[in-house]
């Protein structure tokens, strides 16, 4: 049987886009305004910080512990040859703090939760729970949305603390046990090199992120089309959006804040 | 049953004012991808009226329901509901008026992750009622559907006729001043279908709730015309010949996105139309 192919025209395809840019600004918006109003769904955004931040414990636990067990490995390769081994901790800690922390812990996030909230958004959809719900008088965008921002917006920031703080216990224990450095030389060099700026820009990273976390996955969850397939389709382009996008706003991000701080 | 009036008819809407019925569609159009599923119809549901809604599948009968919710947006034409004209409307204002409206969807739509009673409760906890009441109220509407003993269950662990009257419960908790019914013996066996149409009957006899029925089982639409519920023996009965007429029942048929009927049972009986005649033989 001959395959029929369906040419769409370039026009149309940027149409598209931007009524999709349009749709999840103002979904990303909307998700933001509906903290200043009632009514607030405190017991499902607590629901959810449970779902997103414990869930994603155990998966942040060892990759943070890996990053930074693996940092401190090929640091320590180069630094042997000049001699420099002790700056190993100061390696970890700005790479971890500053970098990898928010952004491993962003990324593994997004993979278990942006695809989590597209499908079980995406099926509420398909299965009219969506409509219903409004039928019903209540707004999804303040039900589902918000609740799933918040949480993710607040947990991320605890995530990504311990993820920081698990790669440079990682960091240490390749230090200390595969190339005997010192425990006070190497958590002295991890606690003097970071600066307040190094501290900020670590931090202010999984606020965004969580922030694309939670609104891309609820944008493509809540705007399913075309029954469980859809739900799939979904499911993959959350993933793939949140990742490329937590990418592309960390580059931008560190960029702003050398710009504001200069560089070291 | 006097004829339903026709927009023009119908001085208030005329005027520009809040329509007299609980429903009423005015020169009412949507098309999906260039396809026109409504070309301009109009009717109205009477208050304490209830209206089966005909057609063939991909005839716009569920649209209706949605349209008439504010669900979505007709392409042109006024709708008003319970005297708001919802086409006009913000979707925030519609929260609130939709508090007033039940609506059965086709597949039942009740929320997987709760149970039957927090899916029975969602309006009234909503709304911030007491625990103690939302406890009274859902299993007072449970036993309406005799589905009690499911309170504490999954959407997953019901039948489908379960899960339809489950979503009846839903609709009626807040006994909502109009109630609208997407297929709900759709896919049904006789006796469960059987079960659905006297709930409905209940609703429109007990409660005199304006329903809007969408189905594609004329039978179901004529034994409604054909029956009334009986308080005494908690069962539907038949009513006698000479008294049908005074049931608040009507039908409404759509064809090629336009209504080609409206009127009693009488009169649909009555109609002469080739198409109607095939229809309903």
């Amino acid at each position: 049987m001959a395959l029929e192919l369906e040419l769409i025209s370039p026009v149309e395809i940027a149409k598209d886009i931007a009524l999709a840019v349009q749709e999840y600004t103002l979904l990303a918006a909307q998700s933001v305004a509906n903290f200043f109003s009632r009514p607030r769904y405190i017991g499902d955004t607590l629901h959810q910080a449970d779902l997103i931040g414990v869930g994603s414990l155990p998966i942040v636990i060892l990759t943070g512990l890996s990053v930074g067990a693996l940092l401190a490995l090929n640091a320590a390769t180069t630094l042997q040859r000049f001699g420099s081994i002790t700056l190993i901790g100061q390696l970890v800690s700005l790479g971890m703090v500053t970098e990898l922390g928010p952004l491993i812990t962003g990324l593994m996030v997004a993979g278990r939760n942006s695809s989590g909230m597209a499908s079980e958004l995406g099926s509420m959809v398909v299965t009219e729970q969506i409509d219903a719900m409004r039928a019903l008088g209540t707004d999804p965008t303040k039900k589902l949305v918000t609740p799933r921002v918040g949480a993710t917006v607040f947990m991320l920031f605890f995530l990504t603390i311990i993820a920081d703080l698990l790669g440079l216990v990682g960091g240490y224990g390749v230090a200390h046990l595969l190339f005997g450095l010192n425990t006070r030389q190497y958590w002295t060099s991890v606690w003097q090199t970071l600066v307040f700026r190094d501290v900020f820009t670590g931090l202010i990273k999984p606020a965004l992120f969580g922030f694309i976390i939670a609104t891309i996955g609820c944008y493509y969850g809540m705007s399913t089309r075309g029954g469980t397939q859809g739900v799939g389709r979904s499911t993959t382009q959350a993933v793939v959006a949140a990742s490329v996008l937590i990418l592309v706003v960390d580059f931008f991000v560190t960029k702003l804040i050398f710009a504001i701080f200069g560089y070291r | 049953m006097p004829a339903p009036t026709l927009p023009s008819e119908n001085p208030a809407a005329a005027a520009g004012k809040p329509s007299g019925y609980a429903l009423e569609f005015e020169n009412v159009a949507i098309a999906f991808d260039e396809k026109v599923v409504l070309d301009g119809i109009s009717f109205q549901l009477p208050h304490g009226e209830t209206k089966a809604l005909f057609g063939v599948a991909g005839s716009g009968k569920s649209t209706v329901l949605k349209l008439a919710m504010g669900l979505i947006k007709p392409d042109s034409g006024r709708i008003f509901l319970l005297g708001e004209e919802v086409t006009r409307m913000r979707e925030k204002d519609l929260y609130e008026l939709r508090r007033r409206v039940g609506i059965v969807f086709q597949e039942s739509a009740l929320f997987d992750s709760l149970k039957v009673y927090e899916n029975v409760a969602f309006r009234l906890m909503e709304e911030k009622t007491s625990a103690e009441e939302i406890e009274r109220r859902v299993r007072e509407v449970l036993r309406f559907v005799e589905l009690e003993r499911t309170y504490d269950m999954r959407p997953s662990e019901l039948s489908g006729g379960m899960r339809r009257r489950v979503a009846i419960a839903r609709a009626i908790v807040t006994e909502p001043e109009v109630l609208l019914y997407d297929s709900p013996t759709g896919g049904l066996d006789p006796v469960t279908s059987n079960t659905i149409v006297e709930l409905i009957m209940k609703q429109r006899d007990v409660h005199k709730t304006s329903s809007l029925l969408v189905t594609h089982r004329l039978q179901d639409a004529f034994t409604m015309a054909t029956h009334q519920f009986d308080k005494a023996t908690n069962q539907m009965a038949v009513i006698p010949k000479g008294q049908r007429g005074e049931v608040p029942m009507s039908f409404l048929i759509l064809r090629g996105g336009k209504v080609i009927f409206d009127g009693d049972a009488r009169e649909l009986a009555a109609s002469r139309d080739d198409y109607i005649r095939e229809y309903i033989s």
